[in-house]
């Protein structure tokens, strides 16, 4: 803890840590000292001048060299003859700062008089009124009249967009960098700057796309003025006509908080629509950030293609049912599968879904899994985050290892968060098979050949080499396992030995130690700490089984060998939003509601249970997947009751140990946060939302029978022989994934390729980037288009995951160079 | 006359020539002192002759490199060759004319604070003496004058000459640091000052050419030499810049404390037309306006004596207006010179030389009320004390000190 | 591949060898002034190429070609002709120099002659106060001062100048 420091601001005498600026300084005892430039997460710059205060200090006598006294033996405070500016400025023991002198104020005054010489006034039609940085405090602190002829003002192009994502106003911009900061500093993309100089100052992004970034939404959080806008709200709504509904971003295992900004329109009869998606505070999760997936992708809940009617096979065809119809069907045939049966949860349902289904097939002592191409849960639940945990306090003496996971595309905020320990001091070592972001970061590089994890792992464990010594010998060591290259069962076995190593070198069952897995989906970690794990195999599973009971989760797209297996099973259940690949194969097929619509709670890969609330109404028809199941249990003679999703959460914390005392109202306590955001306080942590509603609970660790490490059997791959390929799965942020699909704006970031590919295989097979390939697996004939990449390793084929080609493990595959038009293809 | 050291090519031809300069003495002084060994001896004495900086701000050199931290290396020096200020044009004689006296300069203020890497930056337009001063530097690489190793003491000394684009606020030290880095010329904040945090975020010291060139006279023939010349305070020569409204511009080195009248009727053989001088701007385009009054051309042009008008010797540029000139015209110049180089980082100086331009082209032009001259002068106000870095603050030097002074100028345009 | 740095290895490679090797961006200036040197102007080609050599983005080279004004990112004409019009050579008067070479042109300072072969332009103090009037022409990278001038002077010189650069062409 840094030493104190007493000052006074205002005539109130103020405790700080040394080293805090005076503008926090003054925050912190809730004195307000207008700034545009400075923001509490960037670096200081002191540019647009507008938070000029008065600062004084305690004279010294030359003389004696003790503190100088007046008269009445106070210490004799000296002034400068010039303001000083409060966000560059660290607060010394004994300051008096004034900031509301009349000095003061005339700075103010004179600073927004300046920056209104150029500023157009269009806020009648500007997206940023109303919850605008300069013109509230041109009201509070400004000029009430120019003197500047409106015709002499500066013009700038309006309109002008910086790629698909974000718009800009030049005319609206006042320079104070701040956009430009945070695309440097905090995220390393430098892809916008300054371009000309003086008052002809203008942003420009030369990159290609326009602001190539994954993180370039928050600009427009930031921008203190309506310069930068998302092409997804602008002209959407004014701010005060929305509310603000607190949710959880679903698109990754971060599990970043937010809020969906939710308004009622005509043109959806009267309904509530979402308008736009602002981050949520959580300093323990994402700070004031969101990725740009997570805060343009929640169209899928708007698609026109989502169920809105069970349905139920009649002589072959899929035909529209009334609930009580599918439900008793669904029921009957789960009576007669008995413990035959065989339940698939999918990552994305929240703990309420997984735990029905769980209760569910307890009762039918049937089998239930969760479906998921990554494995190794069951030892996240022993030896993963504990209370306490929060990347943000780690630094010099703690170490990161990130094995097989691209974090810049698996999980954005999670990147930021291990590069921002890194730039903290912290040991970062990267492991992978090809360059990632991540590893300018790193102060120890691993890369490997993809099929070597294992012997990477285990050399590792032996402790031998400087990145083992650094991991083992840190006080505080986090390793991110991830999925790059990797199957369900490889994973398994990496998460296993991770485990192994983490108890052994006693880095598990403490707070910032142990292992977060880098899942493919939202909430895997919650379907483990319930028990819901994966099989060894899904096709032996799934072949077994005489009916399947299917949720949230689309097999028979994914993998050609399951695809069989769900046509061969007696019958098959779907619960989805869409019709998917094995709904089009199912039963009996549910209609459910997305998390926009729903109460309900996950789980992250950092084992933190977030509560989320209902954004918007249901769509007519529809239910949430817990209900349904509980239905169905009724009509198998009620063998239990979830009557609400509370009331399922609440069994949940009854069964399930390290949920223990939990409940909904604990899961919605909040407390104060630094630094301040949202509301009265946009102007300093910009337009983000203070959370009011819950910042989540890290779970107990899960105790009984802890890490008993067997033997680990750790699948070899199947190797190429003459003339094949070795295929990899990999994860891209962008995807033609279920729900990316109903986002226009991102399609043009999903990325061109299918298959990644090193130049030098590329011209062996005489492929140019954009080139057609079909890749041959068994019976399987898939073809997509390729990238050419330096980054991807020689000899391998890099498959993207969710962009259509099912490739659930590495394999060998065969590859063809292609004519004929991709119809798989983006 | 004093003897001229700063410009003795004028007395010695071909002295940019290195077989002219050596054969005049040239480099002995840096051979001595490398081999002697004493860095600690060289600033020394550089305190002792009391030199102060020639760029503008009149800092004492030694003291200036006495604040480089001992305990962070490397250490770097800059000369700051961007020359830059209107009415400024003595760096660009000294190299073109006498180079190798600047770059023995240079060479021996490295040694001083034991830098093996030196930069010169040049402003954008000196891309011919650019590249004459690059050759000139092999030059010496391939003489053993520069290099590692020098004369086999360990010292080893390279320079790198580096060339700007066209940006007058590079001349600020922190801003000129930023161009070399590869990044827009702005201004960086202070604290931490370029003494501990500097170029590559390394102890740099940053010295004009001028001052620069003074070193090797006072190192090879002492303080107490150098001291002879110019005043207590302000000791020495220095080349005052003079132009404008007189018979014979031209840099002409004077002891310091040589008066106003002696510069401009004496050397500048008077005003044009022998018409009646009206106004002294001692500094360049950021000089606040002298009313040319017999006193002010009495008054000795040292860093003491100048500010006692109101204004600052600065880079000694001293550009003459007669009273042909009416100082709208002046004030709308200077004011027009910073918008342009505004850097555009703080608002009250890319904004406040906006509006002030906008104002003086109207009072020029005729298309001003009498009110704009008051409006003109509380936009000054409003920017005075306000800005991130000095140039801010000279935009407004003109305009106060002529609304001031002449306002009667600025009123003859604008009643009709 | 980078072909600037195939076309100039040995300059590239030199001014590189400049700077601390955790430093490349700070090669970025110089490389820019080669670029220009070899085609007059700096094209979006020539901006990525010297991002790939100084590791950073091409956003970060457009900046300070931006910032800089002798740094120009689309052709003009071949000779740039720049008077100063700053105090010291207005008091000697440039201004009047200034309009005879603009109207025998035909242009307005700012403007490119319809043969594309000179632009006026006018600039601020190029430290020559005491030879005003004058002017600098830049042609490519290669910058040359003029002092002293007269408009008739300066024309000849123009004259005799365009020969030059057509002849080269
Ligand atoms: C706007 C501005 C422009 C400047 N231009 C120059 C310049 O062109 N040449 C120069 O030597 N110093 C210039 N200076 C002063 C430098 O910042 C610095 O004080 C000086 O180079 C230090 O060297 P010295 O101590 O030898 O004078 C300028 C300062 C400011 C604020
Ligand atoms: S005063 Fe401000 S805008 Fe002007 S040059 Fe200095 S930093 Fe840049
Ligand atoms: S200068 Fe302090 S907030 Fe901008």
């Amino acid at each position: 803890m840094d030493k104190l420091v007493t000052l006074t601001i205002d005539g109130r005498s103020v405790q700080v840590p040394s080293g805090t600026l005076v503008v926090d300084a003054a925050k912190m005892a809730g004195i307000t000292i207008p700034v545009f430039c400075y923001h509490p997460k960037l670096e200081p710059v002191g540019m647009c001048r507008l938070c000029m205060v008065d600062i004084g200090r305690p004279a010294v006598d030359r003389a004696t060299g003790q503190p100088a006294l007046n008269e009445d033996g106070t210490p004799k405070i000296s002034f400068g003859p010039k303001l000083e500016t409060a966000c560059t400025t660290p607060v010394s023991e004994g300051m008096v700062v004034w900031g509301a002198t009349e000095k003061v104020m005339a700075e103010h005054k004179d600073m927004l008089e300046f920056l209104l010489t150029s500023h157009p006034l269009d806020c009648p039609v500007c997206d940023k009124g109303g919850e605008c940085p300069l013109q509230d405090q041109t009201l509070k602190f400004g000029p009430g009249v120019s003197r500047y002829i409106y015709d002499e003002k500066h013009h700038g192009r309006k309109n002008l967009p910086l790629g698909d994502l974000i718009v800009l106003d030049r005319e609206r911009c006042i320079q104070c960098a701040r956009c430009i900061r945070f695309q440097d500093q905090i995220v390393d993309d430098p892809v916008i700057g300054f371009f000309q100089r003086g008052r002809s100052l203008e942003i420009i992004s030369y990159s290609d796309p326009g602001f190539d970034s994954v993180f370039s939404g928050n600009t427009t959080d930031i921008c203190p003025v309506g310069a930068l806008t998302t092409s997804d709200f602008r002209f959407g709504a004014r701010p005060w006509e929305m509310k603000q509904k607190a949710s959880i971003c679903t698109q990754c295992p971060v599990g970043c908080n937010l809020v969906y900004e939710v308004r009622r329109e005509a043109k959806s009869g009267g309904k509530f629509v979402i308008k736009r998606v602002l981050p949520r505070q959580n300093e323990a999760v994402n700070e004031l950030w969101l990725c740009d997936k997570g805060r343009f992708a929640y169209h899928f809940t708007e698609s026109s293609e989502r169920l809105t009617t069970p349905l139920v096979r009649r002589n072959g065809e899929l035909t529209p049912a009334s609930w009580d119809e599918a439900l008793q069907a669904a029921a009957d045939k789960i009576r007669t599968a008995g413990e035959n049966l065989v339940a698939l949860a999918g990552g994305r349902l929240l703990n309420e879904d997984m735990y029905a289904i769980k209760a569910l097939s307890q009762a039918q002592k049937a089998k239930a899994y969760l479906y998921s191409r990554m494995g190794g849960g069951n030892w996240v639940t022993r030896a993963g985050m504990t209370p306490g945990s929060n990347l943000a306090s780690l630094g010099k003496g703690s170490a990161i290892l990130v094995f097989a996971s691209d974090l810049h595309q698996e999980a954005p905020i999670w990147w930021l968060r291990v590069k921002q320990v890194a730039e903290r001091g912290a040991k970062l070592i990267v492991a992978s098979a090809r360059k990632t972001r991540l590893e300018k970061f790193a102060s120890h590089k691993i890369r490997y050949a993809y099929g070597e994890e294992e012997s990477v792992l285990r050399s590792l464990l032996e402790g031998e080499s400087e990145a083992a010594k650094a991991f083992v010998s840190s006080e505080n060591s986090i390793f991110f396992l991830g999925s790059d290259g990797l199957g369900a069962a490889q994973t398994a076995a990496a998460a296993e030995l991770a485990a192994e190593w983490l108890v052994r070198s006693d880095h598990f069952g403490k707070p910032n130690n142990g292992l977060i897995p880098v899942w493919q989906t939202a909430n895997e970690q919650g379907a483990w700490e319930m028990g819901l794990e994966t099989p060894s195999s899904f096709e032996q599973t799934l072949s077994d089984a005489m009916g399947l009971y299917i949720a949230g989760a689309d097999p028979a797209s994914e993998d050609p060998a399951l695809s069989d297996a769900v046509q061969r099973a007696g019958f098959v259940i779907v619960q989805d939003l869409f019709l998917t690949e094995t709904a089009k194969l199912a039963d009996v097929v549910f209609p459910v509601q997305t998390v926009m619509e729903r109460d309900g709670s996950l789980v992250t890969g950092e084992r933190r249970v977030q509560r989320l609330y209902p954004a918007v109404p249901a769509l007519e028809g529809t239910k949430p997947d817990f209900m349904i199941t509980a239905e169905i249990a009724v009509k198998l003679g009620a063998m239990f009751e979830l009557p609400s999703p509370e009331k399922a959460f609440a069994a949940l914390a009854e069964d399930v140990p390290q949920f223990k005392g939990l409940d909904y109202a604990r899961l919605a306590e909040a407390d104060v946060q630094w630094p301040p955001t949202g509301g009265k306080d946009m102007y300093f942590g910009g337009t983000a939302n203070k959370n009011t509603q819950g910042v989540g609970v890290t779970l107990e660790r899960k105790t009984e029978d802890t890490p008993e490490t067997t033997a680990v059997a750790f699948p070899a791959l199947s190797k190429p022989v003459e003339g094949e390929w070795l295929a990899v799965p990999v994860t891209s942020l962008y995807n033609a994934g279920l729900l990316m699909k109903a986002s226009d704006l991102l399609k043009n970031r999903t990325p061109r390729g299918v298959f990644m590919m090193n130049p030098e295989d590329a011209a062996r097979l005489n492929l140019t980037a954009g080139g057609l390939l079909t890749l041959q697996q068994g019976n399987f004939h898939g073809s997509g288009t390729v990238d050419v990449k330096n980054d991807v390793p020689q000899g391998v084929l890099l498959v993207r995951r969710e962009m259509n080609i099912p490739l659930e493990h590495p394999s060998a595959v065969r590859l063809a160079v292609t004519e004929h038009e991709s119809n798989l293809d983006r | 006359m004093s003897e001229l050291f700063l410009l003795r090519h004028r007395e010695i031809p071909g002295l940019n020539q290195l077989k002219t300069y050596t054969a005049n003495g040239g480099f002995e002084t840096w051979m001595q002192t490398v081999k002697a060994g004493k860095p600690a001896d060289v600033v020394q004495v550089v305190k002792d002759s009391g030199l102060r900086g020639r760029g503008g701000a009149g800092f004492p050199t030694g003291v200036k490199w006495s604040f480089l931290p001992n305990n962070i290396w490397p250490h770097y020096v800059v000369a700051n060759a961007d020359e830059s200020e209107p009415g400024t044009f003595k760096d660009r004689e000294i190299l073109e004319l006498n180079p190798f006296q600047f770059l023995e300069g240079l060479m021996l203020a490295s040694f001083a604070v034991q830098a093996n890497d030196s930069y010169i930056y040049f402003r954008g337009e000196f891309s011919e003496i650019f590249r004459k001063v690059e050759d000139r530097v092999r030059e010496l690489e391939e003489k053993g004058f520069l290099g590692d190793n020098l004369f086999g003491t360990g010292y080893s000394l390279h320079l790198h000459p580096v060339l700007g684009a066209g940006a007058y606020i590079c001349g600020e030290e922190t801003a000129l640091l930023e161009s070399i880095e590869g990044r827009l010329g702005q201004p960086r904040l202070r604290p931490p000052f370029p003494a501990v945090v500097g170029l590559f975020g390394k102890p740099t010291v940053i010295n004009n050419v001028e001052t620069l060139t003074n070193l090797p006279l006072i190192i090879g023939k002492g303080a107490a030499y150098f001291r002879s010349q110019g005043t207590d305070k302000s000791p020495g020569t220095k080349i005052f810049c003079l132009s404008g409204r007189v018979k014979k511009p031209g840099n002409y080195e004077l002891p310091l404390g040589t008066t106003f009248r002696e510069l401009i009727y004496t050397h500048g053989e008077g005003i044009l037309n022998d018409a009646k001088i009206k106004v002294i701007m001692p500094a360049g385009a950021s000089s606040f306006l002298i009313d040319a009054t017999e006193a002010a051309l009495d008054t000795p042009m040292d860093y003491e004596s100048v500010p006692a008008l109101g204004a600052q010797l600065g880079s000694a540029s001293v550009i003459v207006l007669d009273e042909t000139v009416n100082v709208s015209d002046l004030v709308n110049s200077t004011v027009h010179f910073f918008k342009h180089e505004s850097c555009g980082k703080c608002t009250p100086c890319r904004e406040g030389t906006y509006w002030m331009a906008h104002l003086t082209d109207r009072i020029t032009s005729g298309k001003a009320g009498r009110e704009d001259i008051d409006l003109l002068k509380t936009v000054a106000l409003q920017m005075q004390n306000k800005c991130f870095c000095a140039l801010g603050e000279f935009s407004i030097s003109a305009v106060l000190s002529g609304i001031d002074k002449f306002r009667a100028d600025f009123e003859a345009r604008v009643e009709k | 591949m980078n072909s600037l740095a195939k076309k100039y290895p040995e300059e590239t490679a030199r001014i590189l060898a400049q700077y601390p090797a955790d430093q490349k961006r700070a090669a970025i200036m110089p490389l820019l002034h080669l670029v220009q040197r070899d085609a007059g102007f700096i094209s979006l080609a020539a901006m990525n190429d010297v991002a790939g050599l100084a590791e950073v983005s091409v956003t970060d080279v457009a900046s300070i070609v931006g910032y800089y004004t002798l740094f120009h990112d689309h052709p003009e004409g071949k000779i740039r002709l720049q008077v100063c019009t700053d105090v010291a050579c207005m008091l000697r008067g440039a201004s009047d120099y200034l309009k005879a070479i603009s109207e025998s042109l035909g242009i307005q300072p700012g403007e490119t002659t319809p043969d594309g072969l000179v632009t006026l332009e006018e600039v601020k103090c190029l430290a020559a106060c005491d030879r005003a009037p004058m002017f600098q022409s830049q042609i490519g990278a290669e910058i040359e001062y003029h002092e002293n001038q007269t408009a008739e002077k300066t024309l000849d010189w123009l004259q005799a100048m365009k020969a030059s650069v057509k002849g080269g062409e």
